[in-house]
């Protein structure tokens, strides 16, 4: 653990995994699950732009200016997933056919977009690379495990090799109630062992986190995260009521000076 | 006309966008816990969702095509989402305060929305012209406002976590609700 390198790659699968301990990107995670090999497919997909996505955004953070750098990541990572997307057309047409929609969706993964707000735009390239390395392959084990569950259980396969006969099949595993129920379990499973998660954070903790400013599950830059978003609109409700009075009050104003 | 019915009901409620397929679970699980945020939250989503698909259609048939720059449609939705979305606040805050207040908060939260970008990415694969990808998006979005609005419904019910196991508070419960909810949806699948 002394290399700082492979330190992020240990951090991203183990102590901050996306999706079992951040929470982030849930829609392909229930949606590409069906079998190991398809959640194995979308998390290699999912990392290879991650990838690329902090070392580009790392190594342009200087240029990009602060104003725009939302849109500018959002280009990045729309042009990355494009390359990726032909890829896999070119290359690999079963697995596209089945992934079908969800490998454009990539572009709204919040673990990419979390990833670049939250670290790359910090921190050098490398370092960056191997950050995206570290949470594409804890976000690849945490898919295949979720697909490798509902494969067993709603196929009786295991990476395409079936082992129990048809009759003891529960398909409904593999349609998507099966994917909210897999995961529920696992989260459930994962809270009896209280293993570090989003959720498990109490308040006080989450500040001190904050404080020190280390990430405690998300950090509620990234827009697309939903983790805090109830939070965040709460605050912005307020924010925002003040604003429109006060955009209310100025126009009476200027009404009472005409 | 029997046609478009067609893809608005399977739209929303065979084809439901959060319970089956998948979009826009974000929002979902986290602006679910009152009822009145999350219909909110779903009224804004109905409304970027049809100006998305309109405007999304729109830039597909007439400029994409005709340029043979179909590949590139990632890029431009996503950009044009985003755009729209900074858009319709700002036109919001100018003209309508009242409706700001209400919706303007969940604006900027729905342009990394999956369900928008998945809204104007089926219309393409479909092949739906300008009037059925206006219609689907209208149906996406109920779906979508009918799911989340059943969700908060829920979960305000089970918001005081009486007899539920103790591993099973939190997020768990909710995955719960909602693969029991999937479950109820699939049954409309013999609509259509």
């Amino acid at each position: 653990m002394k290399n700082k390198y492979i330190e992020r790659i240990y951090n991203g699968i183990i102590k901050e995994n996306p999706t079992f301990v951040i929470m982030l990107g849930m829609c392909p995670t229930l949606a590409t699950t069906t079998s190991a090999t398809n959640g194995f497919g979308m998390g290699i997909a999912t990392t290879a732009v991650l990838i690329f996505s902090n070392l580009l955004i790392a190594a342009l953070r200087n240029i990009i200016p602060d104003k725009v750098r939302i849109p500018a990541y959002i280009v990045v990572i729309a042009s990355l997933v494009t390359i990726v997307e032909l890829l896999m057309q070119a290359y690999v047409r079963p697995l596209y056919n089945t992934l079908g929609i969800y490998i454009p969706l990539i572009v709204v993964n919040c673990i990419i977009m979390g990833r670049a707000e939250a670290y790359a735009a910090k921190h050098p390239a490398l370092l960056s690379a191997c950050d995206g390395i570290g949470m594409g392959l804890g976000f690849t084990c945490a898919l295949t495990i979720i697909g490798f569950c509902r494969e067993l259980i709603g196929s009786g396969s295991v990476f395409g090799y079936q082992i129990i006969p048809d009759d003891f099949h529960v398909g409904i595993f593999i349609m998507a109630p099966g994917a909210f129920l897999v995961l529920a379990c696992l989260t459930a499973i994962q809270n009896k062992l209280k293993a570090p998660s989003a959720t498990n954070f109490s308040k006080e903790e989450k500040a001190k986190k904050k404080l020190a400013g280390e990430p405690a599950g998300c950090t509620g830059e990234c827009q697309s995260c939903m983790l805090h978003a109830e939070e965040i609109v709460d605050k912005k409700i307020e924010l925002k009521k003040a604003d429109c009075q006060k955009f209310e009050t100025a126009k009476n104003e200027e009404g009472g000076n005409r | 006309m029997q046609e478009l019915l067609l893809i608005a009901v399977g739209a929303a409620l065979v084809n439901n966008v959060t319970l089956s397929q998948f979009l826009g679970i974000c929002p979902f699980l986290g602006v679910s816990k009152k009822v009145e945020t999350a219909t909110s939250m779903g009224l804004a989503v109905l409304f970027v969702i049809t100006l998305a698909s309109l405007i999304c259609s729109l830039i597909y048939d007439h400029i994409l095509v005709p340029m043979g720059l179909e590949y590139l449609q990632t890029i431009v939705f996503i950009l044009v989402i985003a755009g729209l979305v900074q858009f319709v606040e700002m036109f919001l805050k100018k003209s309508m305060p009242g409706l700001y207040t209400a919706l303007g908060v969940y604006l900027p939260l729905i342009t990394t929305n999956c369900a928008v970008l998945g809204a104007a990415l089926t219309n393409v694969q479909e092949g739906y012209g300008l009037v059925e990808s206006v219609v689907n998006g209208v149906g996406i979005s109920c779906g979508f406002l009918l799911a989340i609005s059943l969700m908060a419904g829920v979960r305000e019910k089970i918001a005081e976590n009486e007899g539920i196991p103790k591993s099973f508070q939190g997020s768990p419960i909710v995955l719960v609700t909602a693969g029991l909810m999937a479950i109820a949806f699939c049954g409309f699948s013999g609509l259509i």
